[in-house]
């Protein structure tokens, strides 16, 4: 043994455990990641592959005049150019987006944001792609853009999408929920009324390995496959199916490791349907692979919610109704994926984890002349704007009553006996019990004596800051009554089979971008049937070989797929329970089930291990009466609400008075997701929420000039954090496990993006509160923290 | 990935032989130093050279660090790790280390070099601050030979410098001087960003007076050359808080910074402000804390 191999590693010697179950354990999928193994859809090289290039709009808004490709295609290296006008031809110039709008692949009549598609180039290799779009010349009529989103309905603004029939204005939705009158009446009697005009700015999902996609069509066999970064391929299947009018049977779509998805990877991208075209008109596969501003200025953004927010109280902090009018920015074409019959997405939970009177939002969408998109990065389907906005607004109460905001939110939150607790505006928290977790949060981080530093340090004109925040989320859609995308229900399938010799395979329809399916699948079998979790193959990702379901996104793997795994695995022990009464000769109601083995009740030398069941299922001999051989099940989980995970997080930071400068000095994050499978990635998955949060809170925001240039197109420009930003995290967890959910399981991967955000900008703005700040947006970069300390808090755009 | 426009490529085997490519070739053609600077410009098509002379191979002539009795003098070619690393360099002006601690990150900082990063002459880096600040000198050479300047003359104005198309920079010269130092404060928003507003400062005492101080600023306009009517102002005082305060104003209202994501204008003049008042505290500090 090496003196390596010899350290102990304090905090992580439990990861050896090896549980036959759920428990903490190394992850399965990590040496092949680790090593350099990981395949990813940029190392496929497929015989005479070819390479794709897309050239892309420099303006915002313009109409497109001409567009002249003779000198690409006397490129000695180039084999395809096609423009917009030549999709046209063949109906594919126009694709359907998730939210049943429609959105260009190749821009036909004009440009509707910088970076927008416009013409593509295949070639040899993928310098010669590259170098070709730069002798495309394309001529435009500079229009004038819709930037700023509050002047988008203005009669006078340009129309955007002139493309829809009949279409005079910008305006893209109108949505509401709650209840107006009754919410009015509560806020007309009540002692107090804070309003805040609170913004979420538009941000990137910036996953490490961009978009990408090879398409290799088969014209003699009439097949396509396409391997892609996608988050949901039997969705994508579905679509590229309905669109191009490829028969659904001949096309597979491989998801193979993806390096994160965030929600980036939901929408298809005019790059997947360019990279199939191409390959449909070569006859050979073809490689598309975006760059990493192509990345950042045109796919899918997140946020950009303009909100205004109003919180009604009793003089003594009892909070009574929420109000809140949201404008949200939804880019040139309406890419959101959310269930149809939300296309607010979840916004609705923004009541939070609060007992009120009443609530009420009312929201209108608008195009503007931006990169399409909307639902992305870590936000449970807009649970992140909610939870912002409401957490925002408790402190802002807080501040008003001159409350501690810790003591404001204990008052407040739900009781254990309320649940299941029916929202003012209509969603059922599955099951909560607020105050422990809350409780938990603030012994972590010594409250008290936090509070008490923090008043010693205002003495002395130092800026500590205290930033609390509590969460609930609801993720895992969903119940096919409610929820579909395009139509297709958001149910999971799931398939179990066991071979002989007593190993698995398990087939799931969710994929993950590193989320360690390939663990928590294996051990949620494992924990049903038995068999180790090394003894059981997670297959995913690809639609030839794994049974149809919606995807990984918006947390909903666990909660959804995660139910079917179990059940699939109970569904087999139970035919396994049938034979093992065969081999021991007694009826099945005289077995006991001892995770592994059946053995006889009252008599513990009578038993036989699901191996040896597998074995007989499969081997010679008979089988009891009407039971098929083999040792396998398929099952589809529908279910049967969503799941309410929440969250208590406290944020401590200092502001150097002089400079500005936030640093997080200690972030505690406690979370309640029902029964927790593997805890090591649970915490794997907190520890990077809560970098993302940190992220949006201090530094990200795709923002754009006046005339529509995105000035976030690169990671010099779009800042993420590092490990130099945050601190090292101190985890917490309580237990409430969800009642609906066969093992009790609630998603968790979104947590810490949803309730992170409104934490850090608590702290700091409580930091600021020498200065008579009650509110300031993110994101929070020292110049803007220098504006709020001198009274000219502004809004990001 | 972001792929370059075509170019041809060759590595330079000698300091005369790189001058002679570049005389030949004329402004189709750069030197790659790091290549941090001009790589990430090429790769986003920002600019397009026929020729690159790749002149790493010359780091072992050209990276050096030599300590003299009246100068350090130190190669066009040594990074920004060796700059970091270096104890003597530390010793003689600690503003070295503070600046290149907080420059990029380590992989920009392995192959980053000093020559570089002066000639790529943006208004927003670092090291052209530390160098102004302690009044270096450039030597370039040329077919003819070398010549001296000063970095007032070195720097002509963003991205523009004194190095013409067949000259290369060879070498940077620090004077030193007894009883001095120095000290570079940089706000960032994020570990590795560009500076937002950074300011040096170097100090020299004569007993309990300032003999000398100068102070450079860095991403606060085209020009960050020194600053004399601080240095005049401080010379013949008695370092103290009212003195770097008023240091401090004069940086703020010399300075022609602009609003873009990094900060408003408004902040950054009072970064310049609260940033050179805290450089010569520091370099203060040390003169006191080495005696
Ligand atoms: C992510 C990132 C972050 C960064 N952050 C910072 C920062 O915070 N602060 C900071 O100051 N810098 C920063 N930089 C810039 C970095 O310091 C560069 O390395 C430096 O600016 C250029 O040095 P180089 O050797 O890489 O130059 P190159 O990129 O090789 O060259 C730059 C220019 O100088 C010319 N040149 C190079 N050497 C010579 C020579 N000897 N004679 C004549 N011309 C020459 C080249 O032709 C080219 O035009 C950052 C860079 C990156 C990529």
């Amino acid at each position: 043994m090496t003196a390596v191999e010899d350290r102990k590693v304090t905090g992580f010697e439990d990861n050896d455990r090896k549980p036959v179950g759920h428990g903490r354990m190394l992850r399965k999928e990590d040496p092949r990641l680790i090593r350099g193994k990981g395949r990813f859809v940029d190392d496929l090289q497929l015989n005479g592959m070819l390479h794709l290039a897309i050239l892309r709009s420099p303006m915002a808004h313009g109409r497109v005049v001409n567009v002249d490709i003779s000198a690409a295609q006397a490129h000695p290296k180039v084999k395809l150019v096609v423009t917009g006008a030549m999709l046209a031809e063949k109906g594919l110039a126009w694709m359907p987006t998730l939210s049943n709008d429609v959105q260009a692949v190749l821009a036909t009549d004009k440009v509707r944001f910088q970076g927008q598609e416009v013409a593509f180039v295949v070639a040899e290799d993928r310098y010669s792609a590259r170098d070709a779009l730069e002798l495309i010349d394309v001529e435009y009529e500079q229009l004038e853009p819709v930037v700023d989103v509050r002047r988008a309905l203005d009669p006078s603004s340009p129309v955007i999408r002139t493309d829809l029939d009949g279409k005079t204005d910008n305006h893209c939705f109108d949505w509401q929920t709650g209840d107006e009158a009754a919410t009015d009446a509560v806020f007309a009697a009540a002692d107090v009324i804070v309003t805040e005009d609170i913004v979420y700015p538009r941000v990137h999902p910036a996953p490490m390995e961009t978009c990408g996609a090879v398409a290799d069509y088969d014209a003699v066999e009439g097949r396509l496959t396409l391997w892609s970064t996608t988050q949901a391929p039997h969705a994508h299947r579905t679509l590229y199916a309905i669109v191009a009018g490829l028969p659904e049977h001949k096309i597979r779509v491989i998801s193979p490791d993806i390096g994160g998805g965030f929600g980036n990877k939901v929408p298809i991208y005019p790059g997947y349907v360019c990279a199939i075209v191409g390959s449909l008109l070569t006859g050979r596969p073809v490689k598309w692979v975006e760059d990493r501003s192509e990345n950042l200025t045109s796919t899918g953004f997140a946020r950009d919610y303009i909100m205004r927010g109003e919180i009604a109280a009793t003089k003594d902090g009892k909070i009574l109704a929420i109000r809140t009018n949201v404008l949200a920015d939804h880019g040139a074409f309406n890419g959101t994926a959310a269930p149809v019959k939300y296309p607010a997405g979840f916004f609705g939970v923004f009541t939070g984890s609060y007992d009120i009177e009443a609530a009420y939002c009312s929201m209108t969408a608008v195009y503007t002349n931006k990169a399409p998109g909307g639902v992305a990065y870590a936000c449970s389907f807009r649970i992140t704007e909610a939870v912002y906005l409401i957490e925002r607004l408790v402190d802002c109460l807080a501040y008003d009553l001159k409350m501690d905001s810790a003591e404001l939110r204990l008052k407040n939150l739900l009781r254990p006996e309320q649940f299941p607790y029916t929202s003012k505006t209509g969603w059922i928290y599955d099951s909560g019990n607020y105050e422990p977790t809350m409780r938990e949060a603030m012994r972590i981080a010594g409250y008290d004596e936090l509070r008490r530093e923090q008043a010693e340090k205002r003495q002395r004109g130092e800026l500590m800051g205290i930033g609390v925040a509590f969460f609930t989320e609801a993720v895992g859609a969903g119940p096919r009554k409610d929820m579909d995308i395009l139509g297709l229900g958001m149910a999971d399938g799931c398939e179990l089979r066991i071979h002989p010799t007593g190993k698995a395979v398990v087939r799931l329809s969710v994929q993950s971008q590193g989320q360690g399916h390939e663990t928590t699948f294996a051990q949620i079998v494992a924990e049903e049937i038995g068999i180790p979790p090394a003894d059981i193959d997670v297959v995913h990702g690809d639609t030839d070989n794994t049974p149809f379901g919606l995807g990984t996104y918006g947390s909903r793997s666990t909660p959804v797929s995660g139910a079917a795994a179990a059940l699939v695995a109970r569904k087999v022990r139970e035919k396994a329970r049938i034979i093992a009464s065969g081999m021991l000769e007694v009826s099945v109601a005289d077995l006991d089930w001892d995770k592994g083995s059946f053995h006889v009740k009252g008599d513990l030398t009578k038993s036989v291990t699901i191996q040896d069941i597998a074995m007989k299922a499969h081997g010679a001999g008979d089988l009891p009466d009407g039971v098929e051989g083999g040792l396998e099940a398929q099952i589809c989980y529908n279910p049967e609400n969503l799941t309410y995970p929440h969250g208590a997080y406290i944020c401590v930071v200092d502001v150097d008075p002089g400079t500005a400068q936030v640093s997080v000095r200690r972030f505690i994050a406690v979370d309640d997701c029902g029964t927790r499978i593997n805890p090591m990635i649970i915490e794997g998955q907190i520890h990077g929420g809560l970098t993302d949060g940190v992220g949006m809170a201090l530094m990200e925001i795709i923002a754009f000039d006046e005339d529509g240039n995105c000035l976030g197109g690169s990671l010099m420009d779009y800042l993420i954090p590092t490990a130099l930003e945050v601190p090292d995290w101190e985890t917490g967890f309580t237990v409430t496990p969800s009642p609906h959910h066969p093992i009790g399981a609630k998603g968790v991967g979104e947590s810490a993006t949803v309730g992170s955000p409104p934490a850090v900008v608590n702290a700091i703005v409580d930091a600021l509160k020498p200065f008579g700040v009650r509110h300031a947006d993110m994101p929070l970069t020292p110049s803007r923290v220098w504006d709020a300390m001198q009274g000219n808090a502004r809004p990001p755009v | 990935m972001q792929v370059p426009a075509p170019f041809e490529y060759e590595r330079a085997t000698s300091v005369d032989q790189a001058i002679g490519l570049l005389d030949r070739l004329g402004d189709t053609a750069r030197l790659v130093a790091g290549g941090h600077s001009l790589l990430p410009m090429m790769k986003l098509r920002l600019a397009n050279f026929e020729y690159l002379i790749d002149i790493n191979d010359l780091s072992d002539v050209l990276g050096y660090i030599t300590v003299e009795p009246t100068q350090i003098r130190i190669g066009a070619m040594a990074r920004h790790r060796e700059l970091l690393e270096s104890a003597e360099l530390g010793r003689a002006f600690p503003i070295f280390a503070d600046a290149e601690k907080v420059i990029a990150d380590p992989v920009v900082r392995n192959r980053g070099t000093l020559g570089g990063s002066l000639c790529q002459a943006d208004p927003s880096e670092d090291l052209s601050a530390v160098c102004t600040t302690l009044n270096a000198s450039c030597v370039i050479r040329g077919r003819d030979g070398d010549r001296v300047v000063t970095m007032e003359e070195f720097h002509r104005g963003p991205y523009e410098t004194a190095v013409g198309d067949a000259e290369m920079l060879t070498e940077v010269r620090f004077p030193l001087r007894p009883n001095g130092a120095s000290a570079y404060e940089k706000v960032e928003r994020r570990a590795g960003d560009w500076a937002v507003v950074s300011s040096g400062a170097a100090v020299w005492l004569d007993g309990d007076v300032i003999a000398d101080a100068r102070v450079g600023l860095a991403a606060v306009g085209p020009n960050t050359a020194g600053l004399p009517e601080i240095s005049a102002m401080l010379t013949g005082q008695r370092p103290s808080e009212e003195l770097y305060e008023q240091a401090g104003i004069i940086a703020a209202r010399s300075c022609n910074p602009v609003t873009d994501m990094r900060g408003s204008e408004e902040y950054k003049r009072h970064l310049a402000k609260e940033l050179t008042r805290r450089a010569l505290r520091r370099s203060v500090n040390r003169i006191n804390e080495g005696s």
